[in-house]
């Protein structure tokens, strides 16, 4: 079983996301360390882009520390490299199509493998493009998490599990990351149960707008796992100091865990 | 379904979410194409409402000038709206209401594409909201009126570089959240598939009606056609139809600013390399780490980093001569047909009208060039005031 699968047995994963690089590479390594201390069970890094188009405006404003600090795949995937062995949860890279287009497909499989990254997901890469990526990332045994979303049809979900692996990202509703102002989710169950029939063996990750302990609470009942990135990265972002960031984090984290445990 | 692709170039590269949307708007698009119908309804509103077909006049004056080729001018700039945007705002428009859909998006850098949006939008009675980069807003405060007033809210955008782009990003942001009862005009061939193939064939009129007026005028095809390339549509318009006549030589003029060396400039094809933006796979403004380059050009509709990508095939298949102006080529141009012919063109305009420095001069008299005046320039006359008083201040 893969390493990122391997997370979903017997317990109903945390995934985080945070932007590599944001504010520096540094404390993407004391980030990394802090998440998985407090229990974080996937770990999700973001290749900053220029144009995140899928995102709101936490993470593009994430984005956009990390490319001031002057952060590139290139840099972020070097780091990753560097810290591989203190790394016990799996990672994930996650960014747009054109940062690995311009890195090189295979390059980008061969280089992350060698870094000890489990899985990718690149949201706007859809399974309809025969991208050369798919073929390197199996030959790296590299998961590519892909998307489904509310309005997928059966026809696409079938191509969409077919091709995905690790898991399978549930994104909550229609709309960019971090976007919350829909409340609770309309249909979240029937959405998902209609996502489970296809998908099969393969769990289920919901992300999109879940923004705290509330939230997590009226959906732990559906999914297998959960994702958060926003709203991590709005709690680190209160913090003045390196310090006050991480444990912001902690705390973060603490509490969606606190919610998870209660509501199971 | 064709996947849309021009050889390597175009695609679909979209969050999942908009998948649907697209599917659903190639669908309707292919099947209401060929209906006699919608194409009588299309060509009644371009003839009755925008007043095509536009004129193609022989710039005599402009011609004497230069002492070589004859100089023809496709009139877009007469259009309702006063730019070519309208072919394409009028027949998504026609598109959206058959899909039923409630609300209209769009992005717009000139604002020209905006007011064509709000046009429609207006006269079919559908909302609209049209996402304009806050600089551009600067740029073209009498688009922005134009826009309001005709019932449209005009949203600021503040991330990135606020210029063309950054609008774009932001109306994709809206159409992934709002897919459901929205459609999302884009103003020009690039986006994900079926936009680039569907702007173009709401475009080529433009290039339709060129071929059989030059034909009537002259008896026979021109020798070059000459239209400025942003996101490219004026462009694909007019050359189009002419792909296939190996003999007309088509010339496609980017913006290269304050020349291509400062850096500052959006000549996407000319310094560009292949990669993925806005949906689909072309040539693109990209750092070596693979980030957008903020394009630059004094005119707001080609500061844009990318471009359609039946533009990239056209430039790898060697069909197209891309060539660029920087921004004083094209204010000596929208200066020299303003003074000679009478005709304020739009700073766009201009990019294409400045390469006949080059090119005309060096035809003989007997040959013709048809240069694509693609929109009017009263939107450009504060931006021309502030060039003369810094020209005066210097």
């Amino acid at each position: 079983m893969n390493k990122i699968t391997a997370q979903f047995e017997n317990k109903n994963p945390l995934v985080t996301y945070i932007s590599g690089g944001d504010p520096s590479l540094e404390m993407t390594e004391k980030l990394i360390y802090k998440l998985q201390a407090e229990g974080v069970d996937i770990i999700e890094l973001g290749i900053p882009f220029s144009d995140p188009l899928a995102d709101g405006p936490v993470i593009q404003e994430a984005s956009q520390r990390a490319l001031k600090a002057g952060t590139t795949l290139k840099k972020l995937i070097a780091k990753v490299n560097q810290i591989q062995d203190q790394v016990e949860v799996p990672l994930v890279l996650m960014g747009y199509y054109n940062s690995v287009l311009n890195y090189g497909e295979k390059e980008f499989a061969r280089d992350i493998s060698e870094a000890g990254i489990s899985g990718v997901i690149i949201p706007d890469l859809p399974v309809d493009e025969k991208a050369e990526l798919s073929e390197h990332l199996a030959d790296y045994g590299i998961s590519q998490i892909m998307l489904v979303t509310p309005n997928t049809s059966d026809q696409r979900l079938k191509e969409i599990t077919a091709k995905s692996s690790g898991f399978l990202y549930c994104v909550a509703h229609l709309g960019t990351t971090g976007d919350d102002k829909q409340g609770v989710y309309p249909g979240l169950e029937n959405y998902l149960q209609r996502v489970r029939k296809t998908a099969g063996d393969l769990p289920l990750g919901l992300g999109f707008g879940i923004d705290g302990p509330e939230k997590v609470k009226k959906i732990i009942d559906y999914p297998d796992g959960i994702i958060i990135g926003s709203a991590l990265i709005k709690a680190i972002q209160t913090g003045n100091t390196e310090a006050e960031m991480l444990d912001n984090a902690g705390e973060f984290v603490s509490n969606i865990k606190q919610a998870m445990i209660e509501e199971n | 379904m064709s996947r849309g692709y021009f050889e390597e170039f175009g695609g679909r590269f979209v969050p999942e979410t908009l998948m649907p949307a697209l599917d659903e708007l190639e669908e309707v698009y292919l099947e209401l194409k060929d209906d006699p119908k919608f194409i009588n309804q299309l060509k009644s509103l371009l003839a009755d409402y925008s007043g095509r077909p536009t004129s193609l006049y022989y710039a005599e004056q402009l011609t004497k000038h230069y002492g070589g080729a004859k100089i023809y001018l496709k009139r877009e700039d007469l259009n309702h709206t006063g730019a070519h945007k309208i072919n394409n705002t009028l027949g998504q428009i026609l598109l959206a209401k058959k899909m039923g859909k409630k609300r209209i998006i769009a992005e717009t850098g000139a604002g020209q594409h905006g007011v064509a949006t709000a046009t429609v939008a207006a006269r079919f009675n559908l909302d609209c909201e049209i996402y304009m980069g806050a600089e551009d807003i600067e740029r073209q405060a009498l688009n922005v009126y134009k826009m309001e007033m005709l019932g449209a809210e005009v949203i600021p955008v503040t991330s990135g570089t606020q210029t063309l782009k950054d609008a774009t990003n932001e109306a994709i942001r809206d159409w992934v959240t709002n897919v459901e009862d929205t459609h999302y005009i884009i103003g020009s061939v690039v986006g994900p598939h079926p936009y680039p193939e569907m702007v173009r064939d709401f475009q080529r009129i433009i290039g339709d009606e060129t071929k059989r007026q030059i034909k009537e005028k002259e008896g026979r095809l021109p020798d070059y056609i000459l239209a400025c390339v942003g996101g490219g549509s004026n462009a694909m318009g007019i050359f189009y139809p002419f792909v296939e006549d190996k003999e007309v030589k088509l010339v496609g003029i980017e913006a290269s600013g304050k020349g291509i060396d400062s850096g500052q400039h959006a000549a996407t094809l000319t310094a560009g390399r292949v990669g993925v933006l806005h949906g689909s796979k072309s040539y693109l403004l990209q750092d070596d780490g693979g980030q957008i380059i903020p394009a630059y050009s004094i005119s707001a509709g080609l500061d844009y980093p990318g471009v359609g990508p039946e533009h990239s095939y056209l430039k790898t298949i060697e069909r197209v001569d891309y060539q660029s102006a920087t921004d004083m080529e094209a204010v000596a141009a929208f200066k020299l047909l303003s003074e000679k012919e009478g005709i304020i063109p739009a700073l766009e305009s201009s990019h294409a009208l400045s390469y006949l420095e080059k090119l005309a001069p060096e035809l003989d008299q007997d040959q013709i060039i048809v240069v694509n005046l693609s929109g009017r320039g009263d939107k450009d006359i504060n931006n021309f005031k502030k060039i003369r008083e810094a020209e005066k201040d210097e």
